[in-house]
């Protein structure tokens, strides 16, 4: 009976979870809701693939029992089950890990909101990710928009207030981008269903409305990607939000904006059109270039560890992009298979930042001197995701790099091939340099304390490991990555 | 008069391009907030002309009306008006708090004090 709603339960858990968080009021209640909601909508997440790998077939489910192109359809297929798994899984490691952290970071009395801003904002996440309607994915989008800034300026510092500020400008700049090409889209077509769409808008290509439709989703999308021009907020976003927020959102937000991307340049104006109609290769494969070096060059110069990996994001935003560009199975394939290990890897790193931060208190580089010695599981935890995304084999960093490398060697694009390599070289170098200040110099502060409390460790260890696990164990990652990237471009032109 | 036929899209552009210069120039938090307002409320008129249909009446079915107004864009706007004015509630109640610790909202004060 309750199989058929799975679609809707999946975005209605934390949905209802946000005002039980609040009228709970008590800190360990409201944690307790918002764990629970999680775990069940990571359930729901699991459930559901395997319910699309089995039907081989799209689920669509039609909210109040309006037929779809009148009323708003879910639909889950491949690709969205992939990102529902990520968030959701994301959320469900980091749930058991704020505990602690949020404890340390944020006054008992708002305890309960910071709860109910979490479930709102995973709700959001999730439902962009699961609907087959435009318009409904710009609500969505808003709902997880204005609970990130909240939760980001819930940071301790006062920085975490004007980094939300610019946030807050930034996105809502690029929201109502969005909203300005839905309506352009709509104009032109009269639909606001994805798959309707997709089967109108030849009719209207070659109009002028339909081209500027695609300019402004392109930008908008891109503002919430933060891809290279458009990442200036990202970087304090992430470096002065609490622990827990900046783990959370560097593993959901810039991936589902990611999926959004992909949705429109290939779902909705179809692989033919954007790419050879428009000069979107052009335009993308270029800033995805210039994001994967400035970002890791950006974060070899960073003093503070929490914005290091902030810029880190940005330069692995740069990969994500140019898989899209490359607008091959193969480039598509490693798109995918980087948003989840790059979620993976980057929740591990800003877990363990914030391992670090909680027992010393600071993020700055220098008085990390000799940590390795005073908190060796965190540390290790560090370096195993922190290899990971510089791409070592045996982790999941590898297979992602590896299927971007074929990517390029695919369409012998041999600039493209050298700026991988560089960039990952470059990423082990802001790594290296953590190592080295953690492992070999000498602990110059007498820290009495040790590890943090093993609610904290463990979510850590397990994103960890699960770098490793997936990165030896790849039939699961990869052959999901190939079947969402066959779904993606079934017309080969 | 093809230009002044489409005067609705003028509105639109222009209000547009005020809305997001006032955003981009202005230092006083307060002031950008307001700029946003101006760059959405052209959005909402953008999709609320959208659904003007000639000749139409509102879209009540009644005796001897063939034609009638799109309803859809309106009813998505009042979606996205809610959006907007959350948004700005929650940018001024950010503002609120930049005050209380700052003791400014000028955009290169608060920049400075952050050096």
């Amino acid at each position: 009976m309750i199989v058929p709603h799975l679609p809707i339960i999946q975005v209605v858990i934390p949905l209802l979870a946000a005002p039980i968080c609040i009228v709970m009021h008590r800190p360990l209640a409201a944690w307790i809701t918002a764990l629970i909601a999680s775990w069940l909508t990571f359930a729901v997440a699991v459930w559901l693939l395997i319910n699309v790998l089995n039907a081989d077939a799209p689920i669509l489910y039609s909210l109040g029992g309006w037929a779809a192109p009148w009323g708003i359809e879910y639909r889950v297929d491949t690709i969205n089950a992939l990102i529902l798994l990520i968030v959701s899984g994301v959320s469900a490691t980091v749930l058991p890990y704020s505990l602690a952290s949020v404890r340390h970071e944020i006054p008992l009395r708002q305890h309960h909101l910071f709860y109910a801003a979490l479930m709102l904002c995973l709700c959001g996440l999730l439902g962009i990710a699961i609907t087959g309607d435009i318009f409904n994915a710009f609500v969505f989008l808003e709902i997880s928009s204005l609970s990130s800034y909240a939760l980001i300026s819930m940071g301790a510092s006062r920085r975490a207030l004007t980094s939300a500020f610019r946030y807050l400008i930034l996105g809502t700049i690029g929201a109502t981008f969005i909203l300005l090409g839905i309506g352009l889209l709509y104009m032109v077509t009269g639909t606001l269903n994805m798959e309707d769409l997709a089967n109108r808008l030849p009719e209207a290509v070659p109009s002028r409305t339909v081209f500027v439709a695609i300019a402004f989703l392109t930008v908008g999308i891109s503002l919430k990607l933060a891809l290279f021009p458009f990442h200036v907020w990202l970087a304090n976003a992430y470096a002065y939000a609490p622990s827990v927020v900046s783990a959370f959102l560097s593993g959901t937000a810039t991936k589902v904006a990611a999926y959004l991307f992909l949705r429109f340049t290939f779902g909705l104006f179809g692989q033919v059109f954007s790419l050879s109609e428009l000069p979107l290769e052009s335009i993308l494969t270029p800033l995805a270039l210039i994001a994967m070096l400035l970002g890791a060059i950006a974060a070899i110069l960073q003093t503070n560890i929490k914005r290091m990996l902030a810029y880190s994001s940005i330069s692995q935003i740069g990969y994500i992009v140019l898989g899209f560009g490359m607008a091959s199975q193969t480039g598509i394939t490693a798109s995918m298979l980087h948003l989840f290990n790059h979620a993976l890897m980057k929740s591990a790193l800003f877990l363990a930042a914030g391992n670090i931060i909680f027992k010393t208190g600071t993020a700055n580089l220098d008085a990390l001197s000799g940590i390795g010695k005073r908190m060796p599981i965190t540390m290790s935890a560090f370096l195993l995701s922190g290899l990971s995304l510089v791409g070592i084999p045996g982790t999941v960093g590898f297979i992602s790099k590896w299927y971007f490398l074929l990517a390029a060697i695919e369409q012998a694009r041999w600039l493209m091939v050298s700026v991988i390599i560089f960039s990952s070289l470059l990423g082990a170098i802001y790594i290296w340099r953590v190592a080295e200040i953690a492992f070999l110099r000498p602990a110059i502060e007498p820290y009495s304390m040790k590890e943090p409390t093993s609610s904290m460790l463990i979510p850590t260890c397990v994103l960890a490991g699960s770098c490793v696990y997936f990165g030896l164990e790849t039939s699961l990652t990869v052959s999901l990555a190939r079947l969402a990237a066959t779904n993606v471009i079934s017309v080969e032109p | 008069m093809e230009l002044l036929g489409h005067y609705n899209y003028w509105i639109t552009i222009v209000l547009a391009m005020v809305g997001f210069y006032i955003v981009i120039s202005s230092h006083n938090l307060v002031k950008k907030i307001i700029g946003l307002n101006i760059f959405q409320a052209s959005v909402f008129l953008l999709y609320i002309s959208m659904g003007k249909i000639i000749g139409g009446s509102a879209p009540i079915i009644s005796e001897g009306t063939q034609v009638y107004s799109n309803p859809l864009p309106h009813v998505l706007i009042l979606t996205a008006i809610v959006v907007g004015v959350s948004t700005t509630a929650f940018g001024l109640a950010l503002i609120l708090k930049i005050r209380n610790v700052y003791g400014t909202i000028e955009e290169d004060e608060l920049q400075e004090l952050d050096r």
